[in-house]
């Protein structure tokens, strides 16, 4: 269903978001004015566990003050809910604010869905780190969101059975490789970790440790490059440990995947910060006998990481109090009480660079409770972070990956080809939709 | 709950049930294949709901650690668990499944009931065709209609309402067909004219003497779009986005798409799932009985 609704609401969205131009004189012009005068409403749709207590610090706070009260509507994450906000955008009725994933807002933006707060929000630009707030700019001089959380990449592995068997943790991809295959010597029947095609987020979070760069602009043409010679790399590296059993081919997130890590068949992960509650309920009773280390590099002396995950507040062309809603949006992410409560309602990892060394994230979380320094190192990590480059149809290229890896990693085949799978069947749909992309 | 569409043998023509006992007894004769397939049926849409059941009573330690078949020792916390969940909204959503489904398939019986019975009693001009018109709905799959009628309720202002769930589900073609096909069945011409003749009012006519007639068709209509309304879920997900309004399928939903930073709550999503069925069984086991008492009887035998 997500796809023919997407179908039919993208394809009335012309050339996207180069001409922000247009979009910015239309947010300048219909929006405030009123905002001082009379009290303001705001809805916000989120996914967030316990933003309504996050919330209810603004409005009992800050909001009261500047009489603009806040009302969170609970709503199910993932690419359904980019669909849901786009048909209400087609009725003129998507609320104030929402959460997006970032690789969600070139969608949004080239729908006319996003508003552009830049004169709002253009203070809070330096609290977060340049690849972070470049992904809510698109490039361009607007501004369409407020980074809320972020998932930096990490490696994840069990102290305890490296130990065991005398591995010692990857720093690059190579030494990553060769543990791989030390394991499979010293212990047949464990593997170091699983190639997984089941989230796509992982694989462009790993292209893009690479360099890798999946959508840019040129002039008003978009170039998509996602069998660039930096994911092929990424895409070899893993089909080779795949094609030579170092590694596991099943998927992640599966009651077999979770029984692997339970009982240290599988005894790595590469993952992001917000493992810890994965593996909690995946992994129960490994408790306090795994580690994190930085994601291993390309290259010795090297110092990047990838993102997998991670949203920001947008505020939608809909709302009529664009700029109380700005606010609202800028308040929750840097202010220290919201972030605070952010992290401790909700867990998420705050994109704000000061808040994630915070008082929140002295301690470590609990299940890593052996590592102290754990979100110290992962505030360096987060530092570390390569930009991203989003297009308006991550989803039809994040599908695209599903079907085609997925089949390459069951087979064991050439994870090439199903590279330019993708990135044929991505450059197809924006073609369909009536986007320029230059060849 | 689509176990309705199991294989049933054709009953004899002419037999009523209940009439059994009148003909000579039959040779006791287990026909071999079509029992092993309706078992093999019943096995197919029964493994699921055991499954449900023995995965409900599962902590979250034991859900993907023990076999999938032995029964766990956490449904109490479970239980305790989604109770507590946000100030025990599930229940919410259970009383809001229960009043679109219940409000839902009472007011699309009753729509039904009274198209159903004028498209079979009385002939006027155009009645094939808005028969036909609704046959096509019949055909046409209520998950294409949501987006329209979103943005049909959205011009009205009535978008995140409980209206907004409510009313585009009240107007079952499938309801107005049944009930059509029932009525010419089961309400007889002589009676409708022997009314006429007595002096009683159409309208009379209908609810004192076609209606009791109808109401184990009306039953079915109910049953049929009580399951549907209570399954549905693009309808309200479109419609609805505070999610006080939600019904129990846009709920769970909720609770598993959580956001990658925190993980699924599958144990509740489990619990949650496997009372919402709970209200299912019961309504069919107390309705049945008004079912299955005679779809063939009518008031003229000859």
């Amino acid at each position: 269903m997500p796809y023919t609704t997407r179908r039919r609401l993208v394809t009335s969205a012309v050339a996207l978001a180069l001409g922000t131009t247009a979009l910015a004189a239309c947010g300048t012009e219909s929006g405030d004015g009123e905002t001082a005068s009379g009290p303001v409403s705001l809805t916000y749709w989120t996914w967030t566990p316990g933003m309504d207590k996050v919330v209810d610090l603004w409005n009992k706070g800050p909001g009261k003050k500047d009489r603009i009260t806040v009302t969170v509507k609970k709503q199910a994450s993932g690419d359904t809910l980019v669909t849901k906000i786009l048909t209400a955008h087609k009725a003129g009725k998507a609320p104030d604010l929402v959460q997006a994933e970032y690789q969600a807002l070139p969608t949004l933006v080239s729908n006319d869905a996003l508003a552009d707060i830049s004169e709002t929000v253009a203070g809070a630009k330096d609290r977060f780190a340049d690849g972070v707030w470049q992904q809510t700019t698109l490039g361009t001089d607007a501004v369409y969101a407020v980074p809320q959380d972020i998932g930096p990449m990490m490696f994840y592995y069990r102290e305890d059975l490296f130990e065991k068997y005398g591995l010692s943790v990857p720093t690059t991809w190579d030494e990553f490789a060769e543990t791989a295959r030390e394991l499979k010597k010293a212990a047949p029947g464990k593997d170091l970790t699983t190639f997984s095609a089941n989230d796509s987020g992982l694989f462009a979070g790993l292209a893009q440790q690479a360099g890798a760069r999946w959508w840019t602009t040129s002039g008003d043409r978009w170039k998509v490059a996602i069998n660039d010679a930096a994911t092929r790399k990424v895409a070899k590296f893993w089909g080779g440990l795949v094609e030579e059993g170092a590694i596991d081919n099943q998927p992640m997130y599966t009651p077999s995947w979770n029984k692997a890590l339970n009982t240290g068949k599988q005894i790595a992960w590469v993952s992001a910060v917000w493992a810890p509650g994965t593996l909690t309920t995946a992994a129960p009773d490994t408790r306090g006998k795994w580690a994190m280390a930085p994601l291993p590099q390309w290259s010795a002396g090297e110092n990047r990481t990838g993102s997998w995950g991670g949203s920001s507040t947008a505020v939608t062309t809909d709302s009529e109090h664009r700029e109380a809603a700005a606010k609202f949006a800028t308040w929750l992410n840097t202010d220290r009480a919201a972030l605070s409560a952010l992290a401790k309602e909700s867990g998420i990892y705050p994109a704000a660079t000061n808040a994630q060394t915070s008082g929140a994230f002295l301690k470590p979380p609990a299940y890593f409770s052996n590592q102290a320094d754990f979100y110290s190192k992962a505030a360096g990590i987060a530092g570390t972070t390569a930009p991203s480059a989003w297009g308006p149809n991550v989803n039809v290229a994040y599908t695209s990956f599903k079907d085609a890896f997925g089949a390459a990693a069951k087979n064991k085949s050439d994870f090439g080809a199903a590279l330019d799978t993708m990135q044929a069947d991505t450059v197809a749909d924006m073609k369909k939709q009536g986007f320029e992309v230059a060849e | 709950m689509s176990s309705l569409a199991v294989p049933q043998a054709e009953p004899v023509a002419g037999s009523t049930p209940g009439t059994d006992r009148d003909r000579p007894p039959l040779r006791r004769r287990i026909a071999l294949v079509p029992t092993v397939t309706l078992l093999l049926g019943a096995l197919y849409c029964l493994l699921p709901v055991a499954w449900v059941v023995i995965a409900a009573t599962k902590s979250g330690r034991e859900l993907f650690s023990t076999f999938t078949f032995l029964p766990g020792t956490g449904f109490a916390d479970n239980v305790r668990d989604l109770n507590a969940y946000r100030d025990g909204v599930y229940w919410q959503w259970m009383g809001n499944s229960a009043l679109y489904a219940g409000l839902g398939a009472l007011l699309s019986a009753c729509v039904s009931a009274v198209s159903g019975y004028a498209l079979a009693v009385y002939r006027f001009r155009g009645r094939e065709t808005l028969f036909n018109v609704l046959l096509a709905g019949v055909l046409m799959p209520p998950v294409i209609l949501a987006v329209p009628q979103y943005l049909l309720l959205a011009q009205a202002d009535l978008t995140d309402s409980y209206l907004s769930v409510l009313l585009p589900q009240i107007l079952s073609p499938y309801g107005v067909y049944l009930a059509r096909i029932y009525a010419a069945a089961a309400v007889p011409a002589d009676v409708v004219e022997a009314g006429r003749m007595d002096g009683a009012g159409e309208w009379r006519i209908f609810t004192r003497v076609a209606l009791p007639m109808m109401v184990p068709g009306l039953v079915t209509v109910f049953l049929f779009q009580f399951v549907a309304i209570w399954n549905n879920f693009l309808l309200p997900y479109i419609m609805l986005s505070d999610d006080e309004k939600f019904p129990i399928t846009l709920g769970l939903f909720t609770l598993l798409e959580q956001g990658a930073n925190s993980p699924a709550l599958y144990t509740l999503v489990i619990t949650g799932a496997f009372l919402a069925v709970l209200p299912l069984v019961a309504l069919f086991l107390v309705v049945q009985r008004f079912w299955s008492l005679d779809l063939l009887s009518g008031a003229v035998k000859s």
